[in-house]
Parts: structure tokens; C-alpha cells; sequence
């Protein structure tokens, strides 16, 4: 037996994206951010878009290039300090920014790729992030009922992936790039080495490859993923 | 005020240094001070800050600035990260404020019509860690105090505040309110009385410095 091979280029990953879907979006500021799926959205156009990511970048960077043209109607996220320019989209209303607790925003994410209908957490209660959540008692306490969170389709940012999409990261890039993996009815992996079957040894992958649909090996890293000098 | 909130870590914590202020509370450890510090995108064993030139583009802090590992470091995805902080695994968290009230609810990430970039892991920061202290001005820069009998701003949580180091004094949160603990060096007790929105309980004998 051999498994499947799921390599294919850029435009084949990303043109299932349509109006109005869902998008997860791997990264925490630059490390994990997959910076060339993102350009590759942008060229395919796909609008009215409700992204699902940690942070919004920096001006000029990452998903930035997204709410620049205009294709984000709504983004669940947990900060957008480095971003002047998604604060001053979410000010005048241009979208819509619905922010989350930092873990929560990852459980929720692991719960929708875990088949999971909602996470209860005590996180914010007697405070405005509160508000609207519905809230239950359980052992004696009362708890916010926070619903999963899945995605028509995840972008993701690996060090590796073989030829299946098995998936390694490396350093503070994995952040909610393994939850997304699991998460999304579609899951599209750019990876900065493509390696035959075996490449990444069983006891080093971190996200199994039976969670990824497409893989796409990056040919050279744009500047966007280099240090950034503040 | 950094350097003396330094010695508020002790030999064996987990501990988080929140962005700003308590991010350089780590200059001021020494480099075989055991401990472990930890950032919510996904790093135990934070080492040394690095510079542009030998940073590593995979490797930041939760602030976005280039760090560097120790040996015995562990990387992990943010689910992972947040279940060290809610589950009580974390010592102490460090963080900066806006408002403290005297019954230790902190505001530290939004200011209606201002500045609302959205709390990050700061909630579960100041919900979870098992011990909460604040770096921070003893007064906004229109000369306010930040130290009020309550927050007017939104909280981030409530009751979480056990100690508060500033550029003028260190003050406990206590059952009865603020108590000073010491003043920094050439500040007077009536001074940081005057520059606190609440009472504030003196000690009976002389007030230390730092």
C-alpha cells in the first residue's frame, strides 16, 4: 500500500474558495502566517470573507493584504494592536471584529475540529466578553458556553509536509496552525520543503496528514516571512 | 521599579511576563536564576532577546519580539499554551494596567472610543495565573491615578490584582484595600498617598524603600 499523494500547485489549492466562505488562517505575527497562500487569495479575488486568525499582522503584511482589498466582511480574532490599519477598518465599520480570549479562540477551534459542539470555560465571566454567551451550571459553577468553530477551508503554514501532508513545524510557528489543520471542511498546506513518504518520521509529525487536503511546496520565501525590523 | 518587581519572582516559578513594561523584568535575572518563562504563542524556556541580525524569523515572543531558547525549552500550539495558563500551571503573571482598583479588578485592554485592539491572552493571563502582580505608572499621562477605589474602564478581571509595582511605590492589594508595602527611594509616603484615587493603608513602622 502507498499513501496519496496530495502535492499540487498553488492556483489548483486555492480555487475552491468562493464568496462568503470561512477562512482559517494559521499564524501568531509573522512565524506560521502563510504569507504566499495568503497573496494567492488575494489574486483569486474570493470576497465577502469571514477570517478566523490570531492577529491581523502589520500594515503591508500578511492578512493585511486582504482587508486592503477589500475581500474581509467580518474577522474573529484576539488582537489587532500591530495593525493600525484593521483597528481603523473595524472604527469606521468597514468590518465587522468579533474579538475572543486568546485560548478560547483556540479551543473553540479545537472543538470544531474535534466534532464538538462548544467548549464551556469560565474565561471573562463578570466582564463585557461576557455578554450575549449563553451560560450553564456544571459541577456547582457557572461556565460560558463557547461555540466551536469550524471553517470552509484553513491555510496553513508548515516547515514540512510529505508528499500526504503530514505536517512538522518549527518554533513559535506553530501556534493555531495544528488546531486549523483540523478544523476546516478544506485544508490547504503551504510548507517550505515537500518531502517524499517518510520524510518526516512517524514520532515527529505534528499534524497527521489524514486532516490535510492539498499541499503545496513554496519555491522561495518572500520577504514577508524574514525578521521584521521595527 | 523593574529591577524590585524582579525579586518578586522566586527560584522554580512558571512565569509570564506580559508586552511592555514586564517584558524587561528578565534583565534584570540573572542568567542562572531557575526558572521558566513562558509565552502564550507557544514557548517555554524563553531565553535571551536577540537582535535583527542573529534573530530567528521562527522565533518570537507574544509581543513579536525576537527571543531566543534555553536548553530544555518546549514549543506548543496555543491550545496547549492557554491550558498551562487555565490550569493553573502558571506561578505568576506580570502585567501592565490601565486602571487597578482596590479590590484588585484590572483594566488593561481597552479604552471605549480609543483603543480597543482586543485582550489577546490577557484575560486568562489575569483570571488564571495563580498570582497576579502589575508594572505600571502610578499615574496616566494627564497625571490621573491609575490606582482607584473602582475601575471605570472595562475590566479584564475582576479580583485578580495581588500587588502592584510602580515608579513610585509597591502596594498590596488586601482584604481592607491598597496597603503600601515600600516607596521607591526619594518618594515620600504623603506623596504616594496623594498620587493614589484610594485610601491607602500605612504601615505602622517606617515605610521601606526600593
Amino acid at each position: 500500500m502507498r499513501l496519496p499523494d496530495k502535492t499540487c500547485t498553488m492556483e489548483e489549492a486555492i480555487f475552491g474558495i468562493r464568496d462568503g466562505d470561512t477562512v482559517m488562517i494559521g499564524g501568531f505575527g509573522v512565524p506560521g502566517t502563510p504569507m504566499t497562500l495568503i497573496r494567492a487569495l488575494v489574486d483569486h479575488g474570493a470576497r465577502d470573507l469571514t477570517l478566523i486568525k490570531n492577529d491581523a499582522n502589520e500594515p503591508g503584511m500578511g492578512i493585511d493584504h486582504l482587508l486592503q482589498s477589500g475581500q474581509v466582511a467580518r474577522l474573529i480574532t484576539t488582537h489587532l494592536g500591530l495593525n493600525s490599519h484593521a483597528i481603523g477598518l473595524m472604527n469606521s465599520g468597514a468590518i465587522q471584529v468579533e474579538f475572543n480570549a486568546q485560548g478560547i479562540l483556540a479551543e473553540r477551534i479545537r472543538a470544531g475540529g474535534a466534532g464538538l459542539g462548544a467548549v464551556l470555560s469560565d474565561i471573562g465571566i463578570g466582564t463585557e466578553l461576557a455578554a450575549g454567551k449563553q451560560v450553564v451550571e456544571m459541577n456547582g459553577s457557572p461556565y460560558l458556553v463557547e461555540p466551536a468553530l469550524r471553517a470552509d477551508v484553513a491555510l496553513i503554514h508548515a516547515d514540512r509536509a510529505d508528499l500526504f501532508g503530514n505536517l512538522a513545524y518549527v518554533g513559535t510557528a506553530q501556534n493555531f496552525n495544528p488546531l486549523m489543520a483540523m478544523a476546516a471542511r478544506r485544508v490547504i498546506v503551504e510548507a517550505e520543503a515537500v518531502l517524499p513518504l517518510g520524510g518526516i518520521a512517524a514520532n515527529d509529525v505534528h499534524t497527521p496528514g489524514v486532516f490535510v487536503d492539498h499541499v503545496v511546496e513554496l519555491e522561495t520565501l518572500s520577504k514577508e516571512y524574514a525578521v521584521v525590523q521595527r | 521599579m523593574v529591577a524590585r518587581a524582579a525579586r518578586e519572582i522566586a527560584p522554580g516559578m512558571v512565569v509570564n511576563l506580559g508586552i511592555g513594561l514586564p517584558t524587561q523584568v528578565v534583565n534584570h535575572l540573572a542568567s542562572d536564576f531557575p526558572v521558566c518563562l513562558h509565552t502564550e504563542n507557544g514557548l517555554t524556556g524563553i531565553g535571551p532577546a536577540k537582535g535583527y541580525d542573529t534573530a530567528d524569523r521562527n522565533l518570537i515572543d507574544a509581543g513579536g519580539a525576537y527571543v531566543s531558547t534555553v536548553p530544555g525549552s518546549a514549543f506548543f500550539d496555543s491550545a496547549t499554551s492557554f491550558a498551562i495558563v487555565r490550569s493553573g500551571r502558571l506561578d505568576l503573571t506580570m502585567l501592565g494596567a490601565f486602571e487597578v482598583s482596590a479590590t484588585g479588578d484590572l483594566a488593561n485592554w481597552k479604552i471605549p472610543g480609543k483603543f480597543s485592539p482586543g485582550a489577546g491572552g490577557g484575560i486568562e493571563l489575569a483570571q488564571k495565573a495563580r498570582r497576579v502582580v502589575v508594572l505600571t505608572s502610578h499615574m496616566d499621562r494627564a497625571g490621573n491615578p491609575k490606582l482607584k477605589q473602582a475601575c471605570a474602564l472595562p475590566l479584564t478581571a475582576r479580583g485578580c490584582v495581588e500587588r502592584i509595582f510602580t515608579d513610585m511605590a509597591v502596594i498590596d492589594v488586601t482584604p481592607r484595600g491598597f496597603a503600601l508595602i515600600e516607596t521607591a527611594e526619594g518618594i515620600s509616603t504623603a506623596e504616594v498617598v496623594r498620587a493614589t484615587g484610594a485610601p491607602l493603608i500605612l504601615p505602622d513602622a517606617a515605610v521601606p524603600t526600593f
